[in-house]
């Protein structure tokens, strides 16, 4: 029998739990070459902003083990030339848009959530609070509750209330659990973990950075095991609060791996950019990880690893393995 | 010039490609790849990407190399050329007939093709020069003279040069430490091969240095430029942003446009050759940018072809430059990484 793999993104139900990770997949158009984008359940997009954004110079990437740094910083086109082109074209395919959003000041933010709304199509927001590849440190929103709450609150206002908004945290902080609190206490639906960690690179032969923005964000394999262990505090924390969960999975082992320490759903990144239709080959993996434990709904597993410490097998905690009917 | 086919252009396809040769080539390794999907679709100037190191490596980009050649043998195959420079690259020429590799390809922007018989002049730099010989085949079936123009540190770095000989109606090499050829880089010759031949087009791949000078020189005797770039890419598909340039568009903005799907294949002129490496003031969405009235934007383009020492950020000035290689390596393989390529 075909186990079902249905999962909730706020009160949106979604074929199946895989998606992109947002500034992996563009807004979809290039994959689509590679395989059919309304087969996995959502396409996030690469975050856009209001205006257009050249980004940084290159070099922009640096390829480190199990992982890469990249320092893009954000280049895109800005909100109108989504809205024309890429959007349309999203819910032409049938995919499920899940459009990441990122600003400057929490104006930006919500100002870009009310001209989403306005727009038809789009399944959630999930707003970009944690990168990176700002020039200040003072820009990264999830590095401070306060911050956090603020963008999410002016996002969650101006949002149409039917659609879900998720807050993508950054691990780079010292307690992730209170961000994703303050998060969630300002109105977010849910949360994306974990964005890039901070990192650098420095050429041993021209003695300097590597990269041309100097410090850039890892992701990979390399990262996996900070996204699981943020995934399961912050689950432990908040289990009634649906995660999406991405760093460094490859294979639909990973995926299960991520979606044991609580996340509902799992973004795809930094993979894709070695095998463009690899959100295929991880759901169909992940489908055969779930019959071969002999798990036939995947809501089941969501979270499960939070309790394994008790023996009998019964959920006890209130927090494990929430059946949603 | 004129696209000609461009836009009718079929996708890319994602494969298991089984080796069918290793072979060193002097300097390089060229790998032949039993690919009928991505040989059926192939153009001149493309390239394929490899994912590399097996299913539990610990490198995660793929890597990106201009095709070579494509034959019908076996159902169709891929034929790439490569140097060793990193863990990636050994990788690969460590493999044996019958391993199977995944491939992608081909992917990017190919050599548009002249509408009417031209003096062609091809020009390449380390191994820059292999997708240079599928293009002059294409162009001699359209009737156009086609010359060579290759160059490289030394003699076993000039990619082709045989070929070059016995298939371009003329074939001048160039090495650094005159091992083969005449003495110097091919720039040096540039000025007399475009008089000699009476060129009407150039095409050009190999290091951006290369690339650059000859736009410049070709624009003094208004001959057209298609340069096919060398920029480190991770995915090679368009999504990831890492391999952009400032290019100028038709409609005289600047954009910080990708190698990958916008090229790799440029027209020289478009290409602001001093800004590689930075962001241009006037480019699209760089800090500050508001937008101009149409009259602005032509005036910038206008400045942007001209004005040819706009300043380099320092810290792209401390990009490596290889010394023997003419440039940040010897061409060919567009998806050259610093780290563990």
């Amino acid at each position: 029998m075909a186990v079902d793999l249905r999962a909730k993104l706020g009160h949106i139900e979604l074929p199946n739990p895989i998606m992109t990770a947002s500034g992996c997949a563009g807004a979809g158009r290039e994959l689509a070459q590679f395989m059919d984008v309304s087969k996995i359940g959502a396409i996030v997009t690469k975050s856009v902003m209001l205006g257009p954004r050249s980004g940084r110079p290159t070099p922009r990437m640096a390829e480190t083990p199990s992982g890469m740094l990249n320092s893009i910083g954000l280049q895109g086109p800005g909100i109108d030339a989504f809205l024309q082109r890429d959007l349309p074209w999203l819910l032409s395919r049938g995919a499920r848009a899940v459009v990441s959003i990122a600003g400057g000041t929490v104006a930006e933010f919500a100002d870009l959530a009310g001209r989403l709304s306005d727009a038809a199509g789009v399944t959630a927001i999930e707003v970009n609070i944690s990168c990176p590849n700002v020039e200040h440190r003072g820009q990264v929103f999830a590095c401070d509750p306060d911050a956090s709450a603020a963008v999410i609150e002016a996002v969650r206002s101006r949002a149409r209330y039917d659609i879900p908004v998720f807050a993508k945290l950054s691990p780079d902080v010292t307690d992730i659990v209170a961000i994703a609190k303050s998060c969630v206490k300002a109105g977010a639906d849910g949360l994306s973990m974990i964005n890039t960690l901070l990192g650098m690179v420095i050429d041993t032969d021209t003695m300097r950075p590597h990269l041309a923005g100097l410090t850039g964000g890892l992701s990979g394999p390399a990262i996996r095991p900070i996204a699981v262990r943020c995934i399961w505090q912050v689950r432990e924390a908040l289990p009634n609060v649906p995660i999406i969960g991405m760093g460094g999975v490859r294979t639909g082992l990973n995926a299960l791996e991520l979606i044991l320490a609580g996340a509902s759903m799992v973004s795809v990144g930094t993979t894709i950019f070695h095998d463009p239709s690899a959100c295929m080959r991880i759901l169909r993996e992940l489908e055969e990880e779930l019959t071969t434990r002999g798990v036939d709904r995947l809501a089941d597993v969501v979270g499960l690893a939070h309790e394994s410490r008790v023996a009998t097998g019964r959920p006890v905690s209130p927090h494990a393995a929430v059946r949603r009917k | 010039m004129t696209l000609g086919e461009t836009e009718a252009q079929a996708g890319p396809v994602q494969v298991r490609g089984t080796v069918l040769t290793v072979r060193r080539v002097d300097a390089y390794y060229a790998m032949t790849l039993v690919a009928p999907a991505v040989a059926a679709r192939f153009r001149p100037g493309q390239f394929v990407t490899l994912a590399v190191g097996g299913p539990d490596t610990s490198m995660l980009l793929s890597r990106a190399f201009s095709i070579h050649d494509v034959r019908p043998d076996h159902g169709g195959t891929v034929e790439f050329v490569f140097a060793v420079h990193g863990r990636g690259t050994q990788w690969l020429a460590e493999r044996r007939a019958r391993d199977v590799l995944d491939v992608t390809g081909p992917l990017g922007r190919p050599f548009p093709l002249p509408r009417d018989p031209a003096s062609c002049l091809l020009v390449g730099g380390g191994y820059g020069s292999a997708p240079l010989f599928a293009l002059a085949g294409k162009l001699r079936d359209r009737g156009c003279k086609v010359d060579f123009l290759l160059g490289a540190a030394s003699g076993d770095r000039v990619f082709g040069a045989l070929t070059a000989r016995r298939t371009g109606r003329t074939a001048t090499i160039t090495t650094e430490d005159g091992s083969l050829g005449s003495r110097g880089m091919v720039t040096d010759m540039l000025d007399q091969v475009i008089h000699e031949a009476r060129t009407d087009v150039i095409y050009a791949c190999g290091p951006m240095p290369m690339l650059r000078q000859i736009t410049a020189l070709a624009g003094r005797y208004d001959i057209p430029v298609q340069a096919a770039v060398e920029e480190a890419m991770a995915c090679g598909i368009g999504v990831c942003m890492t391999c952009v340039l400032p290019v100028i568009g038709s409609d005289g903005i600047t954009r910080m446009s990708r190698s990958c799907v916008d090229g790799p294949v440029f027209r020289g002129e478009q290409v602001r050759w001093d800004d590689v490496g930075t962001i241009p003031f006037d480019a699209f969405g760089a800090p500050g940018w508001e937008p101009r009235s149409r009259r602005a934007a032509q005036a910038q383009a206008a400045n942007g072809s001209s004005e040819s020492e706009r300043g380099k950020s320092g810290l792209s000035q401390a990009r490596p430059v290889k010394p023997g290689h003419g440039g940040r390596g010897s061409g060919g393989n567009l998806g050259k990484q610093n780290h563990g390529s």
